[in-house]
């Protein structure tokens, strides 16, 4: 990176860098990388052939295929070259899109498991449903006791094979002394299988193959659909230590350059930090100025100026100065290691979080156990005949079988992720749609959240013949701020402009047609200085001469207003924790309407504030982008972050939206709101439908034709009632769903 | 019932030819974007007409 431009690596807001790019790719062979990039507005084929065109055109891409399913592109390129710009060639073929990362679970061995596992279960139920059809109406003994035999030996191979999985599950909880739902279940299907395979050589009229295998089936159905929902592996905290730089150049005090890593680095050490690099440990400035991105710790991509004698955090991003600092801090004691802590704790305290089937599942499955154990006692007290006993509790076990229960959560969680997909909304976990439909508090951050990360003119007092000159200038420079100027008047591209310089901290000059011109900190441009408010203001002056001054206002994220009005609505409180200053947040939160809000907020603060509102009772979700904002992110009830945010950023939410406009907010929480009803009402059909009949098999009157019954439409009550979420309003068109430009929300 | 002897066996190896071609094409990676195959049958190769016709 040392051999990049200062400020090369400075992505557009909303870009990723380069280097983030290159993390987030995968080595396919020695020469090829492959990049996964997220296209949210593709929809037709036309979209297919105008991406992967634009794709292919660029140099170095050898492949590029879209996936209309997913709405992810995988692009091939050769690694030896730079990085060839996707977004760019995407943003011209009028395609937003956004880095995707890889986990570690995209090829999911346990997902085609399961997925062989249903198919086997499928195929052997269908087969011997059609045999039982032919038993039930009345086969004679001979064809029966055949049906029988030809049942029994589809249902032995297809159990061994697909019910592995409850049997695997069971084993290890009763081996962990606990118990858990699949320990009825593989009871019930092993006793139901000895049972029927004794009752077929006895040449008994009824066997349960089909009971067994069908209910493995819809097991199964409902099983393959809940790992589909279940936490992905989250790598947030392996995206911050990437960050981490992994050694410095120190200096010793005869002027020897060493280079160390960071860990042998002791505080008091003399450490070079070079444009382009990260500073690796805690320190305070000895020599040198210039600009940092400070992100890191404040979210905030306007540049930030130090001099000697400043303290700088691990993990800034050092834009354009030579720094020689002193190191103050360890290397574990850093910022940057101090982040990792919190993100860890914080994801320790997330797992804890019990699902909703879960919590169903432990209510449920000792229930089945001890009525099934009284209905055999009972029967065998009665009676005294042990197989009449057993028949009864193993019908009890299977009628009460939790296929409905199965199903009844993760049926809704697919249909709403889907749902929230079409909406340009990624969800990573099922029990994210739960913890959402909780919440009663909002808090966002406000850079790149509330706001996009850039800057536009918010008033000019510059003479319009003087706009050209300043645009020329500022088009030569990535500050935000002369990048906002740049924006004015595209002419000033074509202007000559020699001698020009970039003052860290102070602006920009140069000599156009002889004049020398400045665009600056109003003291600097100008002799005399001007207002107090500096910040936010810059001066053009020619000679020393002012002609005027533009003032600076963040642009505000598409649909921002509508959306915290529509959360405010849901009785939701909102709030906003900034690590930006207290006038431009104050500024963000009245022009918002939003009355609750914190400034100068360090990552440590926000989980701060979220662990206070978890203490009062509140349930949080945390909107947040940047590299600051991840903890929070992991920390919070339930977390959602845009696609443009940083990697980690977006590791740590629960969900991502690649709507450029904050309404994803509401309309998320809509969907949750709405999956959680369906949710209860499913739990509560399956229940009750299961008790209705339970009866039935108490009193011993479940024959197979009735199992067979009751069991499949239960779970089509259940999947039919889950359906509904798919009604309502129409998606969004996708003209709509693309990420407003640049252009479009400053103008 | 000689009949059956015959049918049941027949009716259950199409099931598992069934089975079998549903397991393949799940290895196959046919299931992996199912809007975008239909959608690329639209798509042909942009050539120019003289080199089609040749």
């Amino acid at each position: 990176m040392g051999c990049c431009a200062p400020g090369a690596d400075v992505a557009p807001a909303g870009r990723p860098a380069e280097e983030e790019v290159r993390l987030a790719s995968r080595t396919l062979s020695e020469t090829l990388m492959q990049t996964d990039l997220t296209v949210p507005a593709a929809h037709c084929g036309a979209c297919i052939r105008a991406i992967e065109k634009a794709l292919l055109a660029l140099p170095g891409v050898e492949a590029a295929r879209l996936n209309l399913s997913t709405r992810r592109v995988a692009v091939q390129w050769r690694k030896d070259g730079p990085v060839p710009p996707f977004f760019d060639a995407l943003a011209r073929a009028g395609y937003d899109a956004a880095l995707y990362t890889h986990d570690q679970s995209e090829d999911d061995p346990e997902f085609g498991r399961l997925l062989r596992a249903t198919a086997v279960a499928g195929f052997a139920a269908m087969n011997i449903m059609l045999l039982s059809v032919s038993v039930w109406s009345g086969a004679d003994a001979e064809t029966r006791q055949a049906f029988h035999m030809v049942s029994a030996l589809l249902a032995l191979p297809a159990i061994a094979y697909s019910g592995r999985i409850f049997f695997a599950s069971a084993w290890s909880a009763l081996k962990a002394r606990r118990t858990n739902m699949d320990v009825p279940i593989s009871v019930g299907i092993l006793l139901t299988l000895a049972l029927s395979l004794h009752d077929t050589f006895r040449n008994e009229p009824h066997a349960y193959f089909d009971a067994v295998v069908s209910l493995t089936f819809f097991l199964l159905i409902g099983r393959t659909l809940d790992h589909m929902m279940r936490r992905r592996a989250r790598t947030a905290i392996v995206g911050l230590a990437r960050i981490m730089p992994r050694g410095a150049v120190t200096v010793s005090a005869d002027g020897v350059r060493d280079y160390k890593e960071v860990r042998a680095i002791v505080p008091g050490e003399t450490l070079l930090v070079a444009p382009g690099e990260r500073i690796p440990l805690d320190g305070t400035v000895m020599h040198g100025s210039g600009e940092l991105d400070a992100q890191l710790v404040t979210g905030e991509a306007a540049p930030v100026a130090v001099g000697a004698g400043d303290t700088v955090s691990a993990g800034m991003l050092n834009l354009n100065a030579s720094l020689t600092l002193r190191a103050e801090r360890k290397a574990e004691d850093s910022f940057l290691a101090e982040m990792m802590r919190m993100m860890e704790a914080a994801e320790a305290g997330h797992s804890r979080y019990r699902r909703i089937a879960d919590r169903a599942a432990s209510l449920y499955s000792p229930v089945i156990h001890t009525l099934a154990l009284a209905a055999f006692i009972g029967w065998m007290a009665a009676t005294g005949d042990w197989h009449r006993a057993l028949t009864v509790a193993v019908s009890v076990l299977i009628i009460t079988c939790p296929c409905a229960l199965g199903l009844a959560v993760p049926m809704v969680q697919v249909m709403a992720a889907r749902r929230l997909f079409e909406r340009g909304i990624a969800l990573k976990d099922g029990s994210a749609l739960e913890r959402l439909a909780e919440i009663d508090t909002a808090v966002f951050d406000k850079t790149g959240t509330l706001t996009l990360g850039d800057l536009r003119v918010a008033a000019s007092t510059v003479p319009k013949r003087d706009l050209a000159t300043a645009a020329a200038l500022a088009a030569r420079s990535r500050h935000p701020a002369a990048r906002a100027v740049a924006r004015l008047d595209q002419a000033g591209e074509d202007l000559m402009v020699e001698d020009f310089a970039e003052q860290p901290g102070l602006g920009i000059e140069g000599r156009i047609g002889g004049a020398l011109y400045r665009l600056g900190r109003p003291s600097w441009a100008c002799a005399e200085t001007t207002s107090a408010s500096e910040r936010s203001m810059s001066a053009l002056s020619r000679d020393g001469a002012p002609l005027g001054t533009f003032s600076f206002t963040e642009t505000p994220r598409a649909d921002a207003k509508g959306a915290v009005h529509a959360l405010l609505e849901h009785g939701i409180a909102v709030e906003i924790v900034s690590g930006d200053g207290a006038q431009a947040v104050a500024a963000a939160a009245h022009h918002l309407r939003i009355e609750t809000y914190r400034a100068a907020m360090l990552p440590a603060d926000k989980v701060a504030r979220l662990e206070e509102l978890r203490r009062q009772g509140r349930t949080v979700l945390m909107v947040g982008d940047g590299l600051n904002d991840a903890p929070a992110l992991a920390a919070a009830h339930v977390s959602m972050a845009p696609g443009s945010a940083a990697e980690v950023g977006r590791n740590a939410a629960d969900m991502v939206f690649f709507t450029g406009a904050l309404s994803a907010v509401p309309t998320a929480l809509a969907t949750a709101r709405r999956a959680a009803v369906l949710v209860r009402q499913n739990l509560a059909l399956a229940v009750v439908y299961n008790m209705a009949v339970l009866p039935l098999a108490l009193a011993g009157h479940l024959t197979p034709l009735i199992a067979a019954i009751a069991m499949s439409s239960s779970s089509i009550l259940v999947v039919a009632n889950a359906l509904r979420l798919r009604g309502g309003e129409p998606t969004l068109r996708p003209s709509e769903q693309r990420a407003p430009k640049l252009e479009e929300v400053a103008s | 019932m000689s009949y059956l002897v015959w049918l049941v066996p027949l009716a259950i190896l199409m099931g598992i030819a069934a089975l079998v071609a549903f397991l393949w094409s799940l290895r196959d990676g046919q299931y992996e974007d199912l809007d975008g195959a239909a959608a690329r049958i639209l798509v042909d190769e942009d050539r120019p007409i003289r080199e089609q016709n040749a």
